[in-house]
């Protein structure tokens, strides 16, 4: 019987060997009801609806993109000019994505590792660890302009005035010290809910086997859990970077958006952290018609080179998933 | 596991271990002040707006953008500051654009989810599941470009009428950023979030549960819909719950598409409702971003920040509300966000 199921790759093999699909008559939907007819035609008509959609943007992104993505666009910063053919490329913006997800992503990984094994292997009190699971969900239910409007409040405090520019005693409080600081809050759900799954996923009887030779906890935690989960890290810092990139709003608000890298001071890579710039994100926001500079050629290209590295970061994602699999403990 | 199967850390009682432990637990309240901060800044930074308007802040009267911009000028010279706003028309915007994107892509979701798991043929279902995902992560500015370029211009272009337009002309412009525009961007990309989700609650229902079912003669679909559907309630809940929260607080694509007017669309104007412009909470924030030197704009778009969190808020304690009579039962397919 397990045959009239396709049984697919994720679901625990029911413990028989899966037979040959047998097509027989009563498989087939000739002789159902009605309705339960009309409900299966609707799935396969959605379904297909859904890949026809889906393949209409990737072609047209692409097609607009190869037309209009030049690689001198990749080596080139903007520039201020009066037509699309002389405002230069989005060299800024690449590497302003970069430093934004880097920074995003070195302090949600570690802070969401750590809160990952808290709550998969102390989580007492119960009381607090059920404070933390919703503070988690919260963050990754909160609007990400509610973010960057809360990062406005903290990073314009003069206290953490050495974050950003200050100007006669006046913060600026935009920054990329700033905007990775609270795209890293963007991240961090993604990061914690991965590793904790990874971690639960490891059955008891290793951590007993690993007290049972006389390690500690921590040395369990350290050495035997976290490298066991280390596939689950590795794609929940992957997503978590994937989100970081595609946002906007933080970036629109926080990063100043202005169109190059501008330093602050004379320490060099210092000097940018706390100075301004735009991710790509950011830059097609601008290029797009609703925006500031309206060069929709320049939009798709930066669009394009977008979709590239999400596709890129979700291969990996794939690729990590694989192997987090096949470590399933049996 | 290691080749020191003795660490370097023997058991020596439980200080080293209380230590890791204290650490720990320190990084996790770290995330909770974190979080409890938000809160309580952007509450704080919110209160003057809601405690001039009262209720009336919720209410509607008066043009929302003449109101805007009077609060902001106001922040300027030594003027009074203004506080006055009624923000109907951009919570109705949210909610129509929030409603209709998430009632339309659950459906829409929930059947692909069923084909992709159970009924699409091997080949469509290995190109699908990696795409899906690849959908669900599409930075929103990406829809929000495809969008202004194509299907706001289509929209204008073509679907709404000459005659439409004349009709509407003193009172608001109709150049095809509209409810509509929103609407479908907005459900397209929000279903590979639910698709998503719910799959993984689908496949992992228990097979057997639906080897039962079929053993006693029921058709697959019925099987399908009867068992697996229902057994993936709580991964329909969550998944429901995670893309409401997305749509809720999506900022840059509907400013790029769903024009920005302060403007309630009004369902009792017919079939043009659909094209008619507005601006949602979330959004408003986005569009005077610039203006946040102004201190009463500086409360007013906090306020509207305090609304947004706390809708989400809701949402989550709504859908874990809504998961707990079902955990007694089983626990499956229970994908958290």
């Amino acid at each position: 019987m397990s045959g009239a199921l396709a049984s697919p790759p994720a679901a625990p093999p029911p413990g028989d060997a899966p037979s040959p699909a047998r097509r027989s008559a009563a498989d087939s939907s000739a002789s159902w009801r009605l309705t339960d007819r009309l409900g299966l035609a609707f799935a396969w008509f959605l379904g297909l609806l859904f890949c026809a959609i889906t393949a209409a943007i990737v072609i047209f992104l692409a097609l607009q993109g190869i037309r209009y993505l030049h690689p001198d666009l990749i080596w080139t910063n903007p520039q201020v000019g009066f037509n699309q053919s002389e405002t230069g490329g989005f060299l800024a913006e690449l590497i302003g994505t970069a430093l934004v997800a880097g920074i995003a992503i070195a302090i949600a990984g570690p802070v969401g590792v750590g809160v990952a094994v808290w709550l998969s292997e102390y989580a007492r009190p119960a009381g607090l660890a059920r404070v933390v699971e919703s503070s988690v969900e919260m963050l990754a239910g909160a609007p990400s302009v509610v973010l960057a409007l809360f990062g406005i409040l903290v990073f314009e405090r003069k206290a953490l005035g050495f974050l950003s520019e200050t100007n006669g005693g006046v913060v600026f409080g935009k920054s990329f010290f700033a905007a990775g600081a609270m795209l890293s809050l963007v991240a961090l759900p993604l990061v914690v809910t991965t590793v904790r799954e990874g971690l639960q996923a490891i059955p008891n009887h290793v951590r007993e086997a690993s007290y049972a030779v006389g390690k500690t906890k921590r040395a369990t935690i350290r050495r035997v859990l976290l490298p066991a989960a280390r596939p689950s890290v590795i794609t929940g810092h992957m997503l978590g970077i994937g989100h970081v990139i595609g946002d906007t709003a933080i970036i629109v608000l926080l990063l100043g958006d202005t169109q190059s890298l501008q330093g602050v001071g004379h320490i060099p890579l210092l000097g940018f952290l706390q100075g301004t710039g735009s991710t790509l994100t950011s830059y097609v926001f601008d290029n797009a018609p609703t925006g500031d500079l309206n060069q929709p050629n320049k939009a798709y290209a930066a669009a394009f080179m977008l979709l590239l590295l999400v596709l890129a970061l979700n291969v990996m994602v794939d690729i990590f998933g694989r192997r987090s699999k096949e470590l399933l403990w049996t | 596991m290691d080749e020191d199967i003795l660490d370097d850390e023997p058991y020596t009682g439980l200080s080293q271990d209380q230590r890791a432990e204290l650490g720990l637990g320190a990084l996790v309240c770290g995330v909770v002040i974190v979080l409890l901060a938000m809160l309580v800044f952007i509450l704080v930074e919110a209160w003057p707006s809601f405690a001039h308007n009262g209720a009336h802040w919720f209410g509607a009267g008066g043009d929302v953008d003449t109101q805007i911009q009077a609060i902001f000028t106001s922040g300027d010279f030594d003027q009074a500051p203004q506080l006055l706003i009624h923000a109907w028309p951009l919570i109705w915007s949210t909610i129509l654009t929030t409603c209709a994107a998430v009632v339309i892509a659950f459906v829409c979701s929930l059947f692909v989810a069923v084909f992709m798991v159970e009924f699409a043929p091997e080949p469509i279902k290995r190109i699908l599941e990696p795409v899906v995902r690849l959908l669900a992560s599409v930075p929103s500015v990406i829809y929000g470009l495809v969008g202004v370029l194509v299907l706001v211009p289509f929209i204008g272009n073509h679907l709404i009428t000459q005659h439409q337009k004349a009709s509407v002309t003193p009172v608001i412009q109709l150049s095809g950023s509209s409810l509509l525009a929103a609407v479908v961007i907005l459900t397209v990309m929000i279903a590979p979030i639910m698709i998503a989700i719910f799959a993984e609650g689908l496949r992992s229902v228990p097979r057997g549960w639906l080897e039962g079912s079929l053993a006693l003669g029921v058709n697959r679909w019925r099987t399908f819909w009867n068992i697996a559907v229902r057994t993936a309630r709580p991964a329909l809940i969550a998944g429901t719950v995670l893309a409401t929260a997305r749509a809720l607080g999506e900022s840059v694509m509907l400013s790029m598409v769903s024009g920005s007017v302060g403007w309630a669309p009004n369902p009792a104007d017919g079939l043009i409702f659909w094209f008619e412009p507005s601006r949602g909470l979330a959004p408003t924030i986005l569009h005077n971003t610039d203006e946040l030197t102004s201190p009463p704009m500086k409360h007013t778009l906090f306020a509207i920040a305090a609304v947004l969190l706390f809708s989400s808020a809701m949402l989550s304690l709504i859908g874990w509300g809504a998961k707990q009579p079902m955990k007694r039962y089983f626990n499956v397919g229970g994908a958290g966000a």
